[in-house]
């Protein structure tokens, strides 16, 4: 594709190529982000059952949404779930990576072993912890074997403590990522800092918590909008695990959106609900991005 | 020149300063067993254990036979090793509609894998490519609407993929599905070719052009061998994510094509009767091997790829 | 401590017999101090140090004496230690073997904290999210010292480095030469006895560079601590310096005055890297006769003026640490026999010592060369020519025209020159 020299090319015509072979981002952008979100949110006020009608009903699938238990459930899980994984993925991540950051011995080792997890299906992850959570040959057979017999920890079957079986399953997979984060934005850190800190005889905990992590902060936030938005669409771990019980108990959103599109034939309910997490995200990611882009803008 | 008056000189006059030049001298002794080695090392392999458990736990338990594991506990190694379950797990499993065992799910997800990392990583990179020297009016909206996008959760947009494919006549069929995978892998591999073509000198660009190349001729004979570590991670992030994928496995393809996470879910979670956990824990490893064989080759590249996705923006 | 003999078995590793230990070693900290102040000991004294990183030897066998109330300089390229060594004395890092004392007192087993010494980075290492006021104060709570106690120290180090009116901004909001005073002042804060630089102007622009260096230099009047700085900029070490210890892959070449190591370079490499424009260098042999000449090719330059090092005098060796030089650290042995005749060795003439026309004729040296190259520098214009064969460069006034292929008559004092063994590189 030459360029003629001597005609001045159109607006639309110049860099053809480069415009042609961008269509697919184009088209994914534009058909699928836009107007398949747009789609599904202007479905949502309608009744659609088996196919998509387009017949208004206004809120009424968010009246009947928020008046289903299931859903109540979902959200409330998804709530505690979230706070939980956030909290512990974001201490134990650091924890692991100022640990690693100490110049040790057999790093290499220490890192592929956390990370691993990582690698694996949540189906995987799932499945594995639920045998290991096995009421008869897991944790609670053999913690009983060992004497203590009144022992009690069945998150499969108990419907108060489901969500911490997840929570163990979920912390297992993903602390690893946020290992490797919050190595990288340590490894950022100038190493006169510490060597400043050393000499003003500043103990090495007060270096972390009043030194290190306020000068990690944008490293800190971008992980937590990350770990956010994979929190908000677990679905394979919890279909593994605890196939959303025992009964409803361990149901999330997202599994209540597949179950209501795809197997109750219930299409205005799903929209309905697929749009709730989105409005979810929308809350966690617009102030971050605004923060972020923002002060890039001013500079 | 003026003598100073030495350390030695001052030393003969005052015994305090004498004891100080025989004192401590060379590295400070440092116990090998120091407090604090303890507490470093103790806690990294406490905790190396507990992520290393549920794997011990999986290999242990698929070697065991049935009895023996309704005998004791899970964590106790194989009195008998046997193989069996992975041979069941492999060819005579059953899912919900026949019993032929993983292999078929493993086959699946090769078909669905290899065409969907190729593909996406072609329409990526050369969207990256285009991004990065090629700036046309525009090109910025339509990225920033991709990654922007790229928070969005799958639920919301998958009703009107469905509807798409089933125009596009490909709803159930293998292609579909790669379709979607290269859909929606767009966004953080476009991000990662732009952010690497970025990188790289403007000038071979302008030479390449300046000596009559074109939009295609430049991207294959300059770029492409340049960044082939780039690919690669690009291959790690893609083989890793599609593999492991269940939700699209499940929504788009028939039964006859699921993938393996698909499989391997009906075949634990769906079974009726007698639950062979040997075999079911054979059958999770095997679904595992491919992303972890990938993991463990490729060492820092991983890492590499993990970092890559997290910078947004 | 009366009570039973439990009591009497655990007191050893009580808290109040460690705190009666640190007590008494307090005490003797002090005396050690005070006492060695008092006659005059060196402030820092560095003793047979030696650092390897791997298997790479990085310090060997390094000995220093810093006076009390001097700036030195330590000066040197890259790699050759240098910053190592100041790492050393500040603690940071540990050695391999030798002693290190700061005030008498021995700290090569002691933490950075305890060694009484203040440092500034290169980057200054200012904590980026806490004010000026809580960079200064955040080592002396951690120290447990009293709250008064930090408000006066504060107040006095503001009031002597002028940055009152900056207590509550944050390092993003100051100048680079406010920041260095920062730097200065948190160590300022905590009474230290020696401070350390590590190249703090290295990452500047020149102006500011000018700028800071005559701050470091008022400060160092001001307040007459000892003072070691990193630099690898010889105009800084100039500049600042008492004196300068030069130094070279681990060992101190030079240690002297900075006049004295512009003068009497006491080997080649010192003779390279001090002085810009740099040394001239021609490459010859002794000439025997009365007096002894240096000759190469087609030029005799006589030695009757020169002041050969009583070294050379001897056969071989000698004692290094008698020369006019003062060398005061491990600087190579001279081996071989310079002053017999046919020696090959090394003359090295300044640019500036050259003088032309009438004036150069005039010198104990002339030589008729022909212009080459001019370079005009502003205050002064240099000038490329050849002698027998090498390039030659002397500095004339920019007022001086010259031109290309010009023949002129150039001459110096070879009383002003060195002449360096070519073997050894070793100052004859």
């Amino acid at each position: 594709m030459t360029d003629h020299p001597q005609k001045r090319p159109s607006q639309l015509l110049r860099n053809l190529t480069a415009k042609a072979a961008s269509v697919p981002m184009i088209l994914t952008a534009v058909v699928v982000f836009v107007g398949g979100t747009v789609w599904t949110i202007i479905h949502s006020f309608t009744s659609s059952k088996l196919l998509p009608r387009l017949n208004f009903v206004g809120l009424e699938q968010y009246e009947r949404l928020w008046a289903t238990p299931r859903w109540l459930v979902a959200i409330k899980n998804l709530a505690i779930y979230g706070a939980l994984s956030l909290t512990f993925s974001l201490v134990i991540g650091f924890m692991l990576a100022a640990l690693m950051d100490q110049k040790i011995r057999f790093e290499n080792t220490f890192r592929t072993i956390f990370l691993y997890p990582f690698a694996l299906s949540f189906i995987v992850t799932g499945l594995v912890w639920q045998w290991i959570l096995n009421p008869s040959f897991g944790i609670q057979g053999v913690v009983r074997s060992l004497g203590w017999t009144s022992f009690n920890f069945d998150p499969l079957y108990n419907a108060d403590i489901v969500i911490y079986g997840l929570l163990i399953a979920g912390l297992w997979q993903g602390t690893g990522l946020v290992m490797c984060l919050m190595l990288a934005g340590l490894r950022g850190i100038d190493e006169e800092i510490w060597k400043a800190a050393r000499l003003d005889g500043i103990p090495v905990w007060k270096t972390y918590l009043f030194i290190v992590i306020p000068m990690m902060r944008p490293v800190l936030i971008t992980t937590l909008v990350i770990i956010s938005s994979g929190i908000v669409r677990v679905y394979d771990l919890v279909v593994a695990q605890t196939s959303g019980g025992p009964g409803i108990s361990s149901e999330v959103p997202a599994k209540y959106v597949y179950d209501y599109m795809f197997l109750a034939q219930n299409l205005g309910q799903g929209f309905a609900a697929s749009t709730m997490m989105l409005i979810t995200i929308i809350v966690v990611v617009v102030p971050w991005a605004y923060l972020q882009f923002g002060r890039q803008r001013r500079g | 020149m003026a003598d100073t008056p030495s350390l030695e000189a001052a030393a003969s006059r005052i015994p305090a300063v004498l004891r100080q030049l025989a004192g401590p001298r060379g590295p400070r002794p440092r116990p090998a067993l120091s407090r604090r080695n303890i507490l470093l090392y103790g806690t990294l392999i406490v905790l190396a254990l507990y992520y290393l458990l549920p794997l011990y736990v999986m290999v242990v338990t698929s070697l065991k036979g049935m009895p023996e594991i309704r005998l004791g506990n899970i964590f106790s190694p194989p009195v008998e090793i046997t193989f069996e379950p992975w041979v069941k797990a492999w060819s005579t499993a059953c899912t919900g509609l026949n019993c032929d065992g993983l292999s078929r799910g493993f086959w699946n997800s090769v078909r669905i894998t290899v065409p969907s990392v190729v593909l996406s990583i072609a329409i990526a990179s050369v969207n990256g490519y285009a991004l990065a020297n090629w700036r046309f009016k525009g090109a910025n909206v339509f990225f920033t609407i991709l990654i922007v996008g790229s928070f969005i959760p799958y639920q919301v947009m998958i009703y009107p993929l469905v509807i798409i494919l089933r125009e596009i006549g490909l709803y159930g069929s293998l292609w579909g599905l790669v379709i979607v995978h290269s859909i929606f892998g767009m966004p953080i591999l476009t991000l990662l070719f732009r952010n690497y073509f970025t990188s790289i000198p403007e000038e071979l660009f302008r030479a390449a052009r300046v000596d009559g190349a074109g939009f295609w001729g430049i991207y294959f004979k300059i770029m492409m061998p340049m960044s082939l570590p780039i690919f690669v991670v690009a291959v790690i992030i893609q083989t890793t994510g599609i593999w492991n994928d269940f939700l699209f496995g499940v929504i788009y393809t028939k039964p006859a094509s699921y993938p393996m996470t698909v499989q391997l879910n009906n075949i634990v979670n769906s079974s009726q009767g007698v639950k062979e956990y040997n075999v079911n824990m054979a059958a999770t490893i095997l679904t595992g091997v491919v992303p972890l064989f990938v993991y463990f080759a490729s060492g820092k590249l991983f890492v590499r790829g993990i970092a890559a996705g997290a910078v947004k923006g | 401590m009366a009570g039973s003999i439990v009591d009497k078995l655990i007191y050893p590793f009580s808290r109040a017999a460690r705190a009666e230990r640190s007590g008494r070693q307090a005490a003797e900290r002090a005396l050690v101090r005070q006492t060695a102040r008092n006659a005059g000991a060196p402030s820092v004294s560095v003793r047979d140090l030696s650092l390897s990183f791997g298997n790479v030897s990085v310090l060997e066998h390094l000995d220093l004496d810093v006076k009390d109330g001097e700036f030195l300089v330590l000066l040197g390229p890259s790699g050759c230690g240098k910053s190592t060594l100041l790492n050393c004395i500040a603690g940071l890092i540990d050695v391999a073997d030798g002693q290190i004392f700061i005030n008498g007192w021995n700290v090569t087993w002691e933490a950075p904290k305890d060694r009484h010494i203040g440092m500034v980075f290169q980057s200054y290492a200012l904590y980026p999210q806490m004010s000026v006021r809580r960079n200064l104060s955040f080592g002396l709570r951690s120290a447990r010292v009293p709250k008064d106690e930090i408000a006066k120290r504060i107040a006095r180090t503001a009031e002597i480095l002028q940055i009152e009116p900056l207590l509550d901004r944050k390092p993003s909001q100051l100048s680079g030469g406010q920041r260095q005073r920062v730097a200065i002042g948190r160590a300022l804060v905590r009474d230290v006895d020696v401070f350390l630089f590590d190249e703090p102007l290295s990452n500047l622009d020149a102006k500011l560079r000018s700028e800071l260096r005559v701050e470091i230099k008022r400060l160092h009047h001001k307040l007459a601590n000892t003072m070691v700085y990193v630099t690898h900029d010889q105009i800084e070490a100039m500049t600042l310096a008492d004196r300068i210890a030069v130094m070279k892959s681990g060992q101190i070449q030079q240690l002297g005055a900075p006049h004295e190591i512009y003068s009497h370079p006491v080997n080649r490499f010192v003779a390279g890297f001090i002085g810009s424009p740099p040394m001239n260098f021609l490459s010859g042999q002794l000439e025997p006769g009365e007096p002894l000449a240096f000759r190469m090719g087609d030029v005799r330059v006589p030695l009757d003026r020169y002041a050969f090092d009583e070294r050379s005098e001897e056969m071989g060796g000698g004692d290094p640490a008698g020369s006019a030089g003062g060398a005061g650290g491990n600087a190579p042995r001279g081996v071989s026999r310079p002053g017999a005749p046919g020696g090959r060795c090394v003359l090295g003439v300044r640019p500036e010592n050259v003088t032309i026309g009438a004036d150069g004729s005039a010198r104990p040296f002339s030589h008729e060369v022909e212009i080459e190259i001019v370079e005009p520098m502003g205050a002064d214009t240099l000038v490329w020519t050849k002698l027998a064969g090498t390039n030659f460069a002397f500095l004339v006034d920019s007022e001086t025209r010259l031109k290309i292929g010009e023949q002129i008559t150039i001459g110096f004092d070879p009383g002003r020159a060195s002449l360096f063994d070519e073997a050894t590189g070793v100052r004859l």
